[in-house]
């Protein structure tokens, strides 16, 4: 049992750490997720990488993976990390594609994998309905066989950047006679197939990251079916629990973290840096220390996941622990900034302020609209109730 | 990086757990706590003759050559059956003590007797006024020809009663709370002029209050540099501090299973209490919890060589996070067992009290959040 890198991880370090420092894009660099910026900002570095072959690490090698160790791709989302670089979203790399080579038929893989690793095609999750959130197999959307198509009906919503997407991926109810669960499918859907129609939704932080999405009489060919009719129930917690696995955000948190001490450093209170006041320093002390647990613990999980076991149950815990500190992060950097958390400055997604300069200092900017908008983290992949239970039925036993 | 056990560590694990299960059950343990001794020699000779009393030494100072991970495999197995014997005082604190500072001779004259079982140690570092500060100390042992003589008091030393030698922290220089003139001292506990007051901890151990008048010894006694005993103490207390938080995710361990399976037993409104959901959410967020704090005596046990700031850190991270765990776990144990948890007759209390004292132990919550603040 060691914590020390090899000398050969070292070398990856380097060889990675030159790499992003060569080719990420300069107009992006410390740019921070702004939900609403331009497509080709979103995917510029995705597209880098999937030229390099580096688009989807933890693919098996076969579809494109680079077969990197646990330890690798733990080093490379802690250089990602340090320049907060746009990484590839994660509905194509870590959502759809696992399940398309996964349970997805020869075509399916040949079809869809190359655009996911290129970043040439953006894909959107259509699990969530009005009616149907943590009770997600309540779903009412419907898939009606209709000769060599299916013509799929309903209403999907919180998709995320679905104004972007070109494919989204779909829970179908295909057996309305069947228990919740078992009569439901999983049907990829190309985006401007007539009948779909995407309405942004305009969330607190003023940005519009999220969307409805409107199903009527939607005709899509069968062979848009992954795996087995009726049996996308199994697929979709397949996909949420690899969705889970990365949920935790350590390597990036551990730069948010850095960059709060820098704002508590400028920020002054009684005359001293913030910083020195204990009460402060005790709270990001508690912050730091839950989340050296947490990347000892996803380590952990990454080591089991190399010894053979895929992401398990366990993987709820890093969901529950990695947005706690997520938003306990944007919290404290909302304390940090003290009155200037105030004026809005367009949000985390809005461009419409944008290219204003800031009422007060820049790290100031977007803190109440980054704070705001974070809190869907614990609702989010499974709220962090439903990850509970989960954790409940799963290793409890109960 | 690796999180592997090795074989050994693993057979070590596998050794341990038989014996505890087989030989420390509840009722057994009780006794013992009763008994005149108030514990069980015969046990310690078993883990003498098992090579777990030597199994953090090197070969060379007559050991099996094993490390901090290996200790830590041990406590957590003891922690799991609320083992009072006193190998964390003996051979991690003690042992420690004589690795890192002891010269040849001392090594020689005690190293030995650990791993065979016959000299047992207790750690005499805390003081009445003295709280969690190793330095802040008024016992002092003065200069006296080639030797020194030792005059204060020093407080709840935890398996003194058992112990044979004492490790003893004192001034020999410097003002009260100075980081210079601090020096440790092996002493026989049989030596003149120590006297104990010794009684029964609320975790069903024993301790002593320990009191020096004009207690002499040789120049022997000293372990490292005169006056430069601090950062020993600070490197094995931090070893001690890693080890106990071994034991607490071992006692947490059972502790939530043991709560788990009670909430599937009890019924109440004509359904198991653990069908529940508001119940379930608690023991999940005790198992998280659990889950963090073992992760926390991963990263301590593994940063226990690096350097100074890098480990201390990472043994105030851990003892901050096991201690909060230990607070949460144990609170939520005794209130899932309901009024059974408060009773002296279910072991889930017992649980609850080792936990609660684990905190007070080489500083609580408060006092390493305030270490890792400072080196923040």
């Amino acid at each position: 049992m060691n914590l020390e890198f090899t000398p050969e991880e070292q070398a990856f370090r380097e060889e990675v750490r030159t790499f992003i420092a060569e080719n990420y894009p300069k107009h992006l660099a410390d740019f921070g997720m702004r939900e609403d910026m331009a497509r080709e900002d979103f995917i510029a570095w995705h597209k880098v990488l999937g030229a390099k072959g580096w688009s989807v690490p933890a693919w098996p090698v076969e579809y494109g993976g680079t077969g990197w160790t646990p330890t690798q791709r733990y080093i490379w989302s802690e250089e990602n990390a340090r320049v907060n670089a746009l990484m590839p979203l994660p509905f194509g790399v870590s959502m759809v594609g696992p399940v398309i080579y996964t349970f997805g038929n020869a075509e399916q893989k040949a079809r869809h994998l190359p655009g996911i690793r290129s970043g040439e095609v953006w894909w959107c999750q259509g699990y969530s309905e009005p009616g149907a959130g943590s009770d997600l197999a309540s779903l009412k959307t419907t898939a009606v066989r209709d000769g060599d198509h299916y013509v799929i009906n309903g209403q999907k919503t919180w998709t995320t950047l679905a104004q972007h997407a070109d494919w989204g991926f779909f829970l179908c109810r295909t057996d309305p006679t069947a228990k919740a669960q078992e009569g439901i499918s999983f049907i990829l859907v190309d985006m401007k197939t007539p009948g779909v129609e995407v309405k942004p939704i305009k969330l607190l932080d003023g940005g519009y990251e999220v969307n409805e999405t409107w199903l009527t009489d939607v005709r899509v060919p069968v062979e848009n079916l992954v795996g087995v009719e009726n049996k996308g129930w199994t697929y979709a917690k397949f996909l949420l629990a690899h969705e889970r696995s990365g949920i935790a955000g350590v390597a990036r948190s551990k730069r948010g973290v850095e960059k709060l001490r820098e704002i508590a450093t400028h920020e002054t209170l009684d005359g001293a840096p913030l910083i020195k006041d204990f009460d402060f320093a005790k709270k990001v002390s508690q912050l730091e220390i839950d989340l050296a647990a947490l990347e000892i613990t996803e380590l952990r999980t990454l080591a089991g996941e190399q010894a053979g076991k895929g992401p398990g149950p366990e993987s709820s815990i890093l969901k529950i622990k990695g947005t706690e500190i997520q938003q306990r992060l944007t919290e404290l950097t909302l304390e940090a900034v003290g009155t200037y958390s105030a004026p809005y400055m367009g949000g985390v997604s809005n461009d419409n302020g944008s290219n204003e300069h800031p009422v007060g200092p820049d790290y100031a900017a977007h803190a109440a609209a980054t704070y705001f908008n974070m809190r869907k983290t614990s609702i989010y992949g499974g709220s962090n109730e439903i990850q509970r239970n989960i954790i409940t039925k799963m290793i409890l036993g109960l | 990086m690796d999180f592997n056990f090795t074989e050994e560590q693993g057979m070590v694990r596998d050794g341990l757990s038989r014996l505890v299960r087989e030989q420390y059950g509840f009722e057994e343990r009780g006794k013992a706590i009763a008994s005149t001794e108030g514990w069980r020699p015969e046990v310690w000779a078993q883990l003498a003759e098992l090579g777990i009393l030597g199994m953090p030494f090197s070969e060379a100072d007559g050991g099996f050559g094993g490390g901090a991970v290996d200790a830590m495999v041990i406590m957590e197995e003891f922690g799991k059956g609320l083992v009072i014997e006193p190998f964390l005082p003996t051979v991690v604190c003690a042992g420690g003590f004589l690795k890192h500072g002891g010269t040849a001779a001392q090594k020689e004259e005690h190293i030995g007797g650990i791993v065979a079982g016959s000299a047992v140690f207790a750690f005499a570092y805390a003081e009445p006024k003295g709280r969690y500060d190793y330095a802040d100390l008024e016992t002092t042992a003065k200069k006296d020809g080639s030797g020194y003589v030792l005059n204060g008091h020093k407080a709840v030393v935890i398996g003194a009663p058992w112990a044979s030698h004492l490790i003893v922290t004192a001034r020999t220089g410097g003002e009260r709370r100075d980081r210079s003139g601090v020096s440790v001292f092996v002493i026989a506990k049989d030596t003149a002029g120590v006297t104990t007051r010794d009684y029964v901890t609320v975790d069903g151990r024993r301790a002593s209050e320990v009191y020096f008048e004009n207690a002499a010894v040789g120049a022997e006694a000293l372990i490292g540099a005169e006056g430069e005993g601090l950062a020993l103490i600070e490197l094995v207390t931090d070893e001690a501090i890693a080890a106990l938080c071994a034991e607490a995710c071992g006692a947490m361990k059972v502790a939530h299973a043991m709560t788990v399976e009670y909430s599937r037993q009890r019924k109440q409104f004509g359904v198991p209490i653990g069908s529940f959901q508001v119940l379930q959410h608690r023991m999940v967020d005790m198992y998280t919890a659990y889950e963090q704090a073992v992760s926390l005596t991963y990263l301590a046990t593994l940063r226990l060589g690096s350097e100074d700031v890098e480990r201390k850190k990472a043994v105030s991270a851990a003892k901050v996070g096991v201690g909060q765990a230990a607070r949460l776990i144990g609170q939520e144990a005794v209130q899932i067992h309901g009024g059974n948890g408060v009773t002296d007759e279910y072991a889930i209390g017992h649980y609850f009290k080792r936990l609660t004292i684990f905190d007070s132990e080489f500083g609580n919550v408060d006092h390493h959040l305030k270490r890792h603040v400072a080196l923040s």
